[in-house]
């Protein structure tokens, strides 16, 4: 199939944008990152710079790959990465607008890869469990209800790939941040850290540039993960609660 | 105050402020419906007039009233200032346009639709709350009923301002953007207090829709009736 | 050279409790001001690098990533195996051990192996304490399930994500350690060399994968917690990123790499579609507790599979290994496949992939117990089909989602397709009890070094080992050294070795730049795969190593003639670090296949096809094999063979048998 491209290039963080237009030969089976390895391979081919794009595991978990797609991040289906995006969900001679994720708190590093460190720090202000190595207690003498442990996991397998951020009209982090706080906040190794941890994130959060809530829930409808927009309503309670608690 | 603080420096304090007054001002629009509601009783407004004359004397509301100015001031500027901040976030906007495959329009254009409830709201205070409340007594001029009762007119008042067609469709947009505005601020208010649970948040979003429909209705239904004289 | 493997006396079930007793210590506040470097941030990576900061170490970890997060450990999907025997059904220590030895088919060491049984159970424990959300019974006990090459269940799982959340939990101890000022972390960013001091690592070149810029990084001592180099082979299921750079560069320093050849092929992957294909994906091991795995009775049989009946089907793994049956080990399993799909019996387009085909216990297995937990008296079978179809997607939705997105079929109607590709290395560089490698002060550790797995891995180790050598091996054994080392003042990076070592990288970098040839690197990369999967992939011989050998020193030579690299070293650039990764495994391919050359028999996932008993089974050769290689790199790309041997005094070696 014929496809033409809109990809946003960009030299460095500081330089200015522009899209340039490519025509691509893909196989409805390819995965939309191979097609832009083709892609590369020929600008290589006849000389040209190819397109810096970030992407790792290729199996929509490791939570890098990070393309906006015709305004949506990870593109128009529900429930996936960029890198498991088939060909196939396009139609000959379509023209795909590609960009990078857009939000002052992940600036540009070249073309479509963006710098997501604030992710980091917003798990190092405390988005953990504080237990040293060696400081554990047998594991079943833990006991969690299997409802409970299913929720906690279900809000545990946010990738980090930042796509709630870049779908939010605000480039708020609250998905981000909800399911986190939510997964520690169920469990009871997170009891203890419950307040703090919730006071610390959100305000690294803030310092971190991310907008706030609008409660438009582009950020759960474009989760490749589908985290539900349960988790910010938790990462609310939680936050007033520890608040009023004078956290 | 130290404990309050995040309600103006945190985006979550910011965010439970909208919903706070969000719903304080859900609480008084339902009874502002409600009693604009007596028009239709067609009795001449007497029912109206009546309710009017109450909500005025009465001490309770008069002070309910200054915490409700409180919570539309609230309410307007900590909007206009997410609004505005919020819009910062993203310096470089987007080319593709997702349409509405990730969200509803009126989410995403609750301070452009507050915005003209605003304005509306303005036209609406000069025509109605200023003159009742800071005119000279009297001033509305006064109607005695059957049963002797004496009392300000608001009711003529109504009807002098919808005989105009520009009041009319003014108040028509006021309603519909006070519909969108609702669509989404009621449901998102439980949201932020961090309601949101599968078996409740159906029922919140039902009766949200409904109330975002129903009340502007009737708000919407009194000038044009009015204008037509089909209620006089 | 003569090889040390400093395993502790005693037997093999108080060695690391009286090796822990007896280790010596760094106090407290020597620990400040020693200096620890960890390269990689996956389950070993992280979590050596969180606990040696817990300890009171500075660390300075590293990783090419974008975040620490993304780390490949994050792909795991099936589980962790753990000595729990939480299920009561006869595990134990050294069942665990005993296990991986003959899965390995008696090619690893018992002392580290044991170790690794006895830490399995801290690892749950820690990790739970974490708040890493397991699967969980009604009861709120852990759940476990059956893995490849075992009969208990000892699997702790997180439905078909147990990698992500374990290296979630460890990421979050790494980022807690950063918060609190004890990790540096420097992400995007690659380690391109070892320097060394008098012989001992002291720090490494790293570079900063977005500015191009070269760094000069001390530390007291250098861990490589770098993964495995089965991207050599083109098309694996690794990340696209993972290399063997890390651990090319500390061989060519001096350690030692142990039995290089030793390559896990997983046998249930997603077949390749196209030429275009530029990686495999994996489905989880896991499946094998409910797949069946079947081809055609008849050769070149086109029906749809649903169309095929019962009595047409060969479900080969049932039939060849009546006792395991589909839960045979991966290389088993993979050979099994190969072989039916060479004679003929492949299905699919490319008539190189096996079913593997869950109706039959969604019917039997899950929709029976959910039709009588439900009362349903006389279920016909498409009400049990239904019913069983529910707890398959409970059990492993994502991974049927994943299938059906990448394939667009969909497997809770017709069963999958499925062919082995390459998935992990059970080679790696040699280090001994300790995990140091050949050079002092460097340490390697996970699937970057070559210790536990023997020739083949069972399923669900892999996370294991990752997590025992981070949290609860290099913790100790390191004290050995850095105790040696307090007196050991942070040396200048403007030291001569550093800067020695920075002009080699930087020498490298620009030949590479200026090559400017023609072909691309993914070129290379394409065609050195091809060599290597035809040659020293699932099956191997004398002939074909030999051709491959010869065919890699051509590419390599066209290499460094035609590569074209575009864009500047000062830039973010990709295409130049993929380069540096594509030479190393340029070499590596090399050394795989002199590995695989010289070691004269089948073991595990090395086949030689002239070493085979008459079934067609792996023929070992334990009078002369049974060792491990260790090539020292000379000069050049030569290498020379050192043998560790075994000594198996608590297991009895038998002809590994799953029948």
């Amino acid at each position: 199939m014929n496809i033409n491209l809109k990809v946003w290039r960009q030299r460095n963080q500081n330089s200015e944008g522009r899209f340039e237009e490519y025509k691509v030969q893909a196989s409805p089976d390819m995965s939309f990152l191979e097609m832009f390895d083709v892609l590369n391979e020929q600008l290589i081919e006849d000389g040209n710079d190819p397109i810096a794009f970030d992407h790792d595991c290729r199996e929509g978990i490791c939570g890098m790959c990070s393309m906006v797609i015709n305004g949506r991040p990870h593109g128009p289906k529900q429930g996936v990465t960029t890198c498991q995006l088939h060909m196939r969900s396009f139609s000959e001679g379509d023209t795909i607008v590609v960009e990078p994720w857009r939000a002052n708190a992940f600036p540009v590093i070249k073309d479509l890869s963006v710098n997501r460190g604030a992710f980091d720090r917003i798990i190092a202000s405390g988005g953990y469990v504080s237990v040293n190595t060696g400081n554990a207690v047998d594991a079943n003498s833990i006991l969690i209800p299997k409802e409970v442990a299913d929720e906690a996991f279900e809000a545990a397998t946010c990738i980090g790939c930042g796509a709630c951020v870049s779908a939010c009209k605000n480039a708020s982090a609250m998905l981000f941040v909800g399911a986190k706080v939510t997964q520690l906040s169920m469990l009871p190794q997170g009891q203890p850290e419950r307040q703090a941890r919730v006071v610390a994130m959100v305000n690294q959060m803030d310092a971190e540039g991310f907008g706030a809530c609008t409660n438009t829930g582009a950020c759960a409808a474009e989760c490749p993960k589908q985290i539900p927009l349960s988790v910010i309503a938790n990462l609310n309670r939680e936050y007033y609660k520890a608040k009023l608690n004078g956290k | 105050m130290g404990v309050l603080s995040f309600l103006f420096s945190s985006s979550l304090g910011r965010k439970l402020v909208m919903a706070v007054t969000g719903i304080a001002l859900i609480a008084f629009l339902l009874v502002h419906c409600l009693i604009n509601a007596m028009v239709l009783l067609n009795d001449g407004g007497q029912t109206f007039n009546e309710a009017a004359r109450f909500m005025a004397e009465n001490p309770f509301i008069r002070i309910s009233e200054i915490l409700l100015f409180v919570g539309f001031l609230l309410h307007i500027a900590q909007g206009l200032y997410l609004t505005f901040d919020n819009r910062k976030r993203r310096a470089a906007k987007y080319t593709g346009n997702p349409g509405n495959a990730n969200s509803k329009w009126y989410s995403r254009s609750m301070g452009f639709l507050g915005t003209i409830i605003l304005i509306f709201l303005v036209l609406h205070l000069k025509h109605f709350w200023v003159v009742s409340r800071f005119h000279a007594p009297h001033a509305l001029g006064e109607i005695t009923y059957a049963n002797g009762d004496t009392m300000e007119n608001l009711f003529l008042e109504m009807a002098n301002v919808f005989t105009s067609p520009y009041a009319v469709i003014i108040y028509v947009l006021g309603c519909f953007s006070l519909a969108y505005h609702l669509l989404h601020g009621f449901a998102s208010a439980f949201q932020t207090f961090g309601i949101n649970h599968k078996s409740y948040t159906p029922i919140i979003a039902s009766v949200g829709a409904a109330f975002s429909i129903i009340v502007p209705l009737i708000f919407a239904i009194i000038p044009v009736v009015m204008h037509f004289g089909i209620i006089k | 050279m003569k090889l040390d493997s400093k395993i502790p006396q005693g037997s093999v079930d108080t060695k690391w409790t009286q090796y822990k007793s007896s280790v010596s210590l760094v106090n407290p506040a020597n620990k400040r001001s020693l200096h620890v470097i960890v390269v990689g941030t996956g389950l070993a990576g992280a979590s050596a690098a969180a606990t040696l900061a817990e300890m009171g170490y500075k660390v300075s970890a590293f990783c090419f990533q974008d975040s620490p997060r993304r780390a490949h450990s994050i792909a795991a999907q099936g589980g962790i195996n753990a000595a729990k025997n939480y299920q009561n059904d006869g595990d134990s220590v050294y069942r665990l051990f005993y296990d991986t030895i003959k899965g390995g088919d008696y090619r690893a060491r018992e002392a580290n192996v044991h170790r690794l049984a006895e830490v399995s159970t801290n690892i749950i424990d820690q990790c739970v304490a974490q708040g890493v959300p397991f699967a969980r019974e009604y009861g709120g006990t852990l759940s476990n399930r059956s893995f490849g090459g075992t009969q208990v269940q000892r699997t702790f799982y997180a439905a078909g994500q147990t990698g992500q959340q374990l290296l979630l939990g460890a990421y979050s101890a790494l980022e807690r350690q950063v918060g609190l000022g004890n990790v540096t972390m420097y992400s995007r960013h690659e380690m391109v060399e070892v320097v060394k001091i008098d012989g001992k690592a002291r720090g490494i070149i790293a570079r900063d994968l977005v500015s191009g810029k070269l760094e000069r990084h001390f530390g007291h001592a250098v861990l490589l917690c770098t993964g495995g180099y089965g991207n050599v082979f083109y098309l694996s299921t690794n990340a696209m990123g993972s290399n063997v750079t890390a651990a090319w560069k500390a061989h060519r320093a001096g350690a030692l790499f142990g039995n290089p050849c030793f390559t896990q092929i997983h046998p249930t992957c997603i077949p390749v579609s196209g030429h275009y294909q530029s990686k495999l994906t994996l489905m989880s091991e896991s499946l094998r507790n409910d797949g069946r795995i079947w081809v055609p009775k008849k050769k070149d049989d086109n029906r749809q599979p649903n169309d095929i009946p019962e009595d047409e089907r060969d479900y080969y793994l049932e039939r060849r290994y009546p006792a395991f049956g589909n839960l045979v080990p991966r290389d088993i399993a993979s050979r099994a496949a190969k072989e039916r799909c060479d004679a003929g019996y492949g299905v699919g387009t490319t008539k190189m992939a096996v079913y593997l085909d869950f109706k039959y216990n969604m019917i039997n297995k899950y929709g029976r117990t959910e039709a009588s937990k439900r009362g349903i008296q006389n279920p016909s079978e498409d009400v049990l089909l239904e019913l069983g179809k529910e707890i398959a997607k409970e059990k492993y939705g994502n991974l049927f989602d994943m299938y059906k997105q990448i394939t667009a079929e969909d497997p809770y109607e017709v069963p999958m397709k499925i062919y082995p590709a390459v998935h992990y290395t059970m080679g790696g560089l040699w280090v001994d009890y300790e995990l140091q490698t050949t050079v002092p002060g460097l340490y390697a550790l996970g699937e970057a070094n070559f210790s536990d797995h023997g020739a083949n891995r069972l399923g669900a180790s892999a996370l294991m080992q990752g997590l025992a050598d981070g949290y609860f091996i290099i913790p100790y054994t390191l004290g050995s050294y850095l105790s040696k080392e307090i007196h050991t003042k942070p040396i200048s990076t403007d030291h001569e070795a550093f800067v020695e070592a920075e002009k080699k990288v930087s020498d490298r970098i620009n030949q590479l730049m200026g090559i400017q040839g023609k072909r691309t690197v993914e070129s290379y990369h394409r065609e050195l795969g091809k060599i290597m999967w035809d040659k020293c992939g699932m099956a191997r011989n004398e002939k074909g190593l030999k051709e491959a050998i010869d065919e890699i020193r051509a590419l390599r030579e066209d290499f460094y003639k035609n590569v074209r690299i575009p864009g500047s070293v000062d830039e973010f650039n990709p295409e130049l670090d993929k380069a540096g990764r594509v030479a190393d495994f340029l070499e590596l391919g090399e050394l795989m296949c002199w590995d695989a050359l010289n070691r004269n028999e089948s073991c595990g996932g090395h086949f030689r096809e002239e070493y085979q008993t008459e079934e067609g089974e792996a023929l070992r050769d334990d009078e002369n094999f049974k060792n491990v290689f260790a090539w020292e790199y000379k000069e050049n790309n030569q290498w020379e063979l050192h043998k560790e041997e075994l000594n198996y005094e608590n297991i009895k070696i038998q002809q590994r048998s799953y029948k």
